[in-house]
C-alpha cells in the first residue's frame, strides 16, 4: 500500500496551484458521476419503476432468494481459500528466492489474461461427463460440473490473483527485517507469522479480499458456462439477472441487480468502517514504515 | 494488543459466516423428489404453467409433493450441457436433432426415443413467422423481402439455437420453391439473407430481446409462439406479425433421459410428466401459451383462431429428417458455414 508513504515536505508546499487542483477534481468527479453513479442510479430507478412493493415482491421469489443465498455461499467459500493461498503465494514470491519464481508470478496473473469463458470451459472439459475425469466421477455419483463445486472452482480461478497481487508488492516493500527480528528474539515461525507478518499486511490483505469478494459475487462468464442454469439451484445472482431480464421481468431483473450492487457497496462501506474504527491501529501500523524509509 | 484481537475477530466473523451459509444451504435443499426439465429458450412461460398444473395433479394422484426445476437456453447448447453431465430428468428441446445428439453422444437417451410418445414425441408444434415494427415501415411481406438492401434481419445462431435452425430451413424451403430447386440460386438467396443479419444471438429469447428491447433490426425471424408472446409482453401497439407465404412445421420434441432417471429413481414421475403434456388440461395450457396443440379440441376455440393457416413443409418430407438436415446444413463445413460471412 504505497499510498501511505509520506512525503518529507509539509502539506501545503506539495500542492499544485488551486486552479489545477480544482480542475482535476472536477474532471474526476464528472467522470465518476457519468460512468459510475448514473448507471447505478438507473438500476435503482428501474428496480423501483413499479413501486417499492414490486421491488420487495420480486426479491421474495424463491428462485431469487436461492440465487442470493448461492452467491453469498460461493463468496463465503472462495474468500477464505483465496486468503490462505494468496498469502502463501505472496510469501513465497516476496520472501524467498527460488528457481521458477518469475514463472510463478506469470501463473498468478494467468486468470487476468484468460477469458472467464475459457476458465469455465476448462472445468467442463475436465469434470464434465465426457471429460477426463467424467466417467470416474459419474461412477461414484459425484457431481462437480453443473453443481456448486464447479461454480466455486470457476470463481476461485477467476478471483485468485486479487489477494496475491495486492500482497506481493506490499510484502516485497516490507522485506524480512521484522520477521528476522522476531525470530532472533526467540519467536516460533507461527508466532512470527501471526504477530508480526499478519498485522503488517492486514490492510492490503483486507483490500485484496474486498476486491476478490466483489468479483466473486459478480462473476458471470465463467459461472455461466459451468452452472447449467438450473433455476433455484445453480443460478447465481448475475445469472438470475440475465434470466429475469430475458423473461421480460425487468423490475425483478433490476431489483436483483440493485441488491447485487448494494452488496458490492456494502463491502466498500465495511472497508471504510474498519478503516475508521481501527484508525489508530492503522497509523501505528505505518509508523515503522516511515522510520525504515 | 489490538492487532491480535482484530485478527481474531476477523477469523471469527469469517468462520461464523461460512458455517452459517453452508448450514443454511444444506438445510434448504434435499428431502423432496425433484425433476429437472432442461428446455430450450422460449418455453419459460409455458413450463412455468405446465409445472404448476402437473405438481397439483401428481399430488392429487399420489399424495407426493414434487419440485420441478427448469433450465433454459439455446436448444443446441442445452443438449451439449446434458451430454456434458447436466443431470436432466427430461429434455424438452426445440428439435429432434438435438435429442438425437444426446442419445448418440452420451447414450443417456434411448435411440428410439421419438417412438416412445405419440406424434413424434412432440406434444405441440409451432412454425416460423416474421415480427416487424408497427406499421411495417420496410414493407416486409414474404421471404423475398428479407434479402433487400438495407433490411436488417434478426435471427439467432443456428449452431446453438434450435429456433434459428428452423428459421434457416424455412428460408431454404422457400427458396427451394421459388427457384424450383436450383441449388446455386438457393445458396445465393441464403447468402444474401445471412449478409443482412447484423448479430447472431445464442438463443431465440436473446434474439427477441435484441429486436424488441434493444431495438435492433427491421424484422425478427421468430417462433410463432415467441412472436405472440412479444406482442403480449410489449403490447400490440409496437409490433406486428407477418405471416409469410410458406413456412415450416416445427416439432419441438420431448424425451426422458433414461440413464439419469434410473440413477435418481425418478423414472415413473418423469414419464408421467411427459405423458401429462398430451392431456386435455396441458393441451389447453399449451394453446394459451401460443403453441399449436396436437389435440385442438381441448383448447379454447378463440385461442386457436389466432393461428393462421399457411402452407407448412415438414422436415422429414423436405429435408430427409433431422440427421440429414443437420449434416448437410449445420455440421462443421455445412451450408451455413459455407454461406455465412460474418462482418461482410
Amino acid at each position: 500500500m504505497a499510498m501511505h508513504e509520506a512525503s518529507p515536505l509539509p502539506k501545503d508546499q506539495r500542492q499544485d496551484s488551486p486552479l489545477v487542483r480544482r480542475l482535476l477534481i472536477a474532471v474526476v468527479l464528472a467522470f465518476l458521476a457519468l460512468f459510475l453513479l448514473a448507471p447505478l442510479l438507473v438500476i435503482v430507478v428501474e428496480a423501483l419503476a413499479r413501486g417499492a412493493d414490486a421491488f420487495w415482491l420480486a426479491l421474495q421469489d424463491a428462485d431469487v432468494l436461492a440465487s442470493i443465498r448461492l452467491t453469498l455461499l460461493v463468496a463465503a467459500i472462495v474468500l477464505p481459500i483465496n486468503a490462505v493461498i494468496g498469502i502463501a503465494a505472496a510469501w513465497a514470491v516476496a520472501k524467498y528466492r527460488f528457481f521458477g519464481k518469475s514463472l510463478l508470478l506469470t501463473l498468478i496473473d494467468l486468470p487476468f489474461s484468460v477469458s472467464p469463458v475459457i476458465a469455465g470451459l476448462i472445468y467442463v472439459l475436465l469434470f464434465g461427463a465426457q471429460g477426463m475425469f467424467g466417467g470416474w466421477l459419474q461412477g461414484h455419483q459425484i457431481s462437480i460440473v453443473f453443481a456448486l463445486p464447479a461454480i466455486v472452482l470457476a470463481t476461485l480461478f477467476v478471483t485468485f490473483p486479487f489477494v496475491a497481487r495486492e500482497l506481493i508488492p506490499h510484502m516485497q516493500a516490507l522485506g524480512n527485517v521484522d520477521e528476522e527480528a522476531a525470530l532472533t528474539l526467540g519467536a516460533t515461525g507461527w508466532q512470527t507469522f501471526v504477530r508480526v507478518t499478519l498485522p503488517n499486511i492486514k490492510w492490503s490483505l483486507l483490500y485484496g479480499l474486498l476486491l476478490c469478494n466483489a468479483r466473486a459475487m459478480g462473476e458471470f462468464g465463467a459461472v455461466a458456462v459451468v452452472s447449467g442454469k438450473i433455476r433455484g439451484l445453480t443460478t447465481t445472482m448475475p445469472l438470475a439477472v440475465e434470466i429475469l431480464y430475458n423473461e421480460y421481468m425487468s423490475v425483478a431483473a433490476f431489483s436483483v441487480a440493485a441488491v447485487l450492487a448494494t452488496l458490492a457497496l456494502v463491502t466498500l462501506v465495511v472497508k471504510s468502517v474498519l478503516e475508521w474504527r481501527y484508525a489508530d491501529d492503522l497509523a501505528a501500523n505505518h509508523r515503522p514504515d516511515r522510520t525504515r524509509a | 494488543m489490538t492487532r491480535g484481537t482484530f485478527r481474531q475477530k476477523l477469523d471469527y466473523v469469517l468462520l461464523i459466516l461460512s458455517v452459517g451459509f453452508i448450514l443454511s444451504i444444506i438445510g434448504g435443499v434435499r428431502a423432496q423428489t425433484e425433476l429437472l426439465n432442461v428446455s430450450y429458450d422460449p418455453t419459460r412461460e409455458l413450463y412455468r404453467e405446465i409445472n404448476q398444473a402437473f405438481i397439483a395433479q401428481w399430488r392429487a394422484k399420489t399424495g407426493q409433493t414434487i419440485t420441478i426445476r427448469q433450465s433454459h437456453g439455446g436448444s443446441g447448447s442445452q443438449a451439449r450441457s446434458v451430454i456434458d453431465g447436466l443431470n436432466a430428468d427430461v429434455v424438452t428441446l426445440a428439435l429432434a436433432g438435438d435429442i438425437d445428439a444426446v442419445a448418440e453422444r452420451s447414450g443417456k437417451v434411448a435411440k428410439d426415443w421419438q417412438k416412445q410418445l405419440p406424434d413424434n414425441a412432440s406434444p405441440y408444434t409451432s412454425t416460423i413467422v416474421f415480427l416487424v415494427r408497427k406499421g411495417n415501415p420496410k414493407q416486409i411481406r414474404d421471404w423475398s423481402d428479407l434479402v433487400k438492401q438495407g433490411v436488417q434481419v434478426i435471427t439467432p445462431n443456428p449452431k446453438t439455437s434450435g429456433g434459428a435452425r428452423w428459421n434457416y430451413l424455412a428460408a431454404w424451403a422457400y427458396a427451394d420453391k421459388a427457384y424450383q430447386g436450383d441449388e446455386a440460386k438457393i445458396r445465393d438467396y441464403i447468402a444474401r439473407l445471412l449478409a443482412n443479419v447484423p448479430v447472431l444471438d445464442t438463443g431465440a429469447r436473446g434474439a427477441t430481446t435484441t429486436f424488441a428491447q434493444r431495438g435492433l433490426g427491421d424484422v425478427l425471424l421468430s417462433w410463432e409462439n415467441e412472436a405472440f408472446l412479444a406482442l403480449k409482453e410489449f403490447g400490440s401497439g409496437q409490433f406486428e406479425i407477418v405471416v409469410p407465404s410458406l413456412s415450416i412445421l416445427a416439432e419441438p420434441p420431448v424425451a426422458v433421459v433414461d440413464r439419469n432417471v434410473q440413477a435418481k429413481g425418478t423414472t415413473e414421475v418423469a414419464r408421467a410428466y411427459l405423458e401429462f403434456l398430451y392431456t386435455p388440461q396441458a393441451q389447453a395450457i399449451i394453446a394459451a401459451n401460443f403453441y399449436r396443440p396436437r389435440r385442438p379440441e381441448a383448447a379454447d376455440p378463440a385461442v386457436l383462431k389466432q393461428f393462421p393457416a399457411l402452407p407448412l413443409v415438414t422436415i422429414d418430407a423436405h429435408f430427409g429428417g433431422w440427421a440429414k438436415a443437420q449434416a448437410t446444413h449445420f455440421a462443421d463445413g455445412g451450408t451455413f458455414d459455407q454461406l455465412y460471412k460474418p462482418g461482410r
